[in-house]
């Protein structure tokens, strides 16, 4: 699966790193990092640390990802 | 028929089956191909890109790709909607005519169209003498295929990293090293790192950041040459100072150039500075002249910006690329008095040391500053920056919740220094100079010289540049 984070708008809550510690990290007290294409079997965990985002920056793939015509 | 009604029947008709080109195939072009979907468009749509993959999104590349944890490949943006484009990945635009409406590509073809999206953002600027840049160890860092080489070295790893340029990629890639416990020197010209975008006072905290890592930091030097070995390695960076420190890898972070070379000739306002546009992302050709058919948007763009004086300012940031993608796409397929302004308060962040470094508003249009909460020693607070009595920046270290504050402030063009937000507040309120360098230094501007006499004749032309 595919994410992003829209750092402008994140704030450091954390929430997100209690939800999918896998998937997203705290580089000190408010920089986050993430794994941007986590596997599919994490999709559960990343939704819910989307979900709870109190500023809700994290943006998930809406639709599966490469289309015809595209490289990868 | 009435005018109107034709007008609605023209944009119905161009929404059904008008051809649309976007040339680039990053952020920004890939959220303008899903906003013109989401508008509606059904006609055919073109995105060109030169480098071999789909949309990525490039600030992981020089935080957690370099560090090792997360692969280069897996930044892959998320796609909001499918946009049913026609990819053509791997090829460059090298040129555009304006007349016939058709954009050529590096293998020849001619693609036509009827609206144009350039989003072409920018590159790195290389090392300047081409045999030194050549040499292994030497990168820089803009592209999934940098980040995966210098990543694969910095595993190895190295001897000593040298990092030529104290910006924020050049300070984000010694932040890595130190994180990987890599011996690494940040040779900066400036008085100190981010001074450009931040100003002295920030630099000098910065500096010290930096210095509290472990980081040798020499500041105020240039480095003159790279020398390498018999196997074309560099092992060797020369510093102007005659000093000279051994390195295995060198990064160069010099800044960026933006993607205008395949314009020239085009007759649109485009040059070092980038693509010349208006709030709605409407090209200006090169007098200057809003174009109907030829839209700007992300790194490339260069816009008037109504907080700023109407100044125009290219804004190279992450928000940037996906809002001015959106306003631009959106007005590519309807007409006045629908258009959008693309309304950002410019904001960017960077992660280093351990430290989220985010920003508000046009720090360098500043020139004063003020901290407002927090502790500096902390490096744990929040300043910002005025011109004229008002208000028209902010830049926080670990205080990113207070932005929206001062964001706020700005957007209300409000006093400097600002009130204070009543918390957390500093022993030492009393404004500084911001120190920004001077920025009369001499670039290499093309000359744009007007020709012909009569008002009808008068027109801009680029004069080839004297050596």
């Amino acid at each position: 699966m595919r994410i992003v984070v829209d750092l402008n708008r994140c704030q450091g809550y954390a929430q997100c790193v209690y939800l999918a510690h896998e998937v997203f990290r705290l580089n000190g007290q408010e920089a986050l990092t993430y794994e941007p294409n986590p596997d599919d079997e994490r999709r559960l965990q990343v939704e819910r640390a989307a979900a709870a985002c109190p500023v809700q920056a994290i943006a998930l793939d809406r639709v599966d990802g490469t289309e015809r015509g595209e490289a990868s | 028929m009435t005018l109107r009604a034709t007008v609605a029947e023209l944009v119905r008709e161009f929404r059904a089956s008008g051809r649309i080109v976007i040339v680039g195939a990053s952020l920004a072009g890939l959220r303008a191909a899903e906003t013109l979907r989401e508008e509606g468009f059904t006609g055919s749509l073109t995105i060109i890109g030169d480098e071999p993959y789909e949309p990525y999104d490039r600030p992981p590349l020089s935080k957690q790709v370099l560090k090792g944890w997360v692969p280069a490949d897996h930044t892959k943006l998320p796609r909001m909607r499918d946009v049913d484009a026609d990819w053509r990945l791997g090829v460059a635009a090298v040129g555009l005519d304006r007349a016939t409406k058709q954009v050529r590509l590096a293998n020849g073809e001619q693609v036509p169209y009827d609206r144009l999206l350039i989003a072409t953002g920018t590159r790195a600027r290389q090392w300047p003498n081409p045999d030194e840049a050549a040499l292994q160890g030497v990168h820089t860092i803009r592209s999934r295929d940098d980040a995966a080489q210098l990543q694969k070295e910095l595993a190895e790893p190295p001897s000593r990293v040298v990092v030529i340029g104290a910006g924020f990629i050049g300070s984000e890639v010694a932040s890595v090293c130190r994180e990987l416990d890599l011996p690494v020197t940040v040779v900066e010209r400036g008085s100190a790192p981010l001074v450009g975008a931040l100003g002295g006072v920030i630099g000098e905290i910065a500096a010290q950041l930096q210095r509290d890592h472990g980081v040798d930091l020499r500041c105020g030097l240039g480095v003159s040459s790279l020398e390498g070995d018999s196997g074309g390695h560099v092992r060797r960076a020369h510093l102007s100072d005659g000093s000279a420190v051994d390195a295995d890898v060198v990064v160069a972070s010099l800044g960026s150039i933006r993607n205008v070379e395949w314009l020239e000739g085009s007759g649109l306002a485009a040059g070092f500075w980038g693509v010349g546009c208006d709030a709605g992302g409407r090209a200006f050709d090169i007098n200057g002249v809003v174009t109907d058919s030829v839209f700007v948007a992300g790194d490339v763009a260069r816009a008037p910006h109504v907080l700023y004086e109407y100044q125009f300012l290219a804004m190279e940031h992450w928000d940037n690329a996906v809002l001015g993608a959106q306003a631009a796409a959106h007005n590519m397929v309807n007409l006045e008095p629908h258009y959008r302004p693309h309304l950002l308060l410019p904001g960017f962040w960077s992660g280093q040391f351990g430290v989220n470094i985010k920003s508000v508003g046009v720090p360098p249009f500043g020139d004063e500053i003020v901290f407002t909460q927090g502790s500096v020693e902390e490096r744990h607070f929040a300043a910002a920056y005025g011109r004229r009595g008002r208000i028209v920046a902010a830049v926080a270290f670990d205080h990113g919740k207070w932005l929206e504050y001062y964001g706020r402030l700005i957007e209300r063009s409000g006093p400097f220094p600002p009130p204070p937000p009543g918390w957390d507040h500093p022993p030492d309120t009393k404004p500084v100079p911001a120190e920004f360098p001077d920025p009369r230094v001499p670039t290499a501007v093309p000359d744009v010289v007007l020709t012909g006499h009569a008002p009808s004749e008068r027109t801009a032309a680029f004069r080839p540049r004297r050596h």
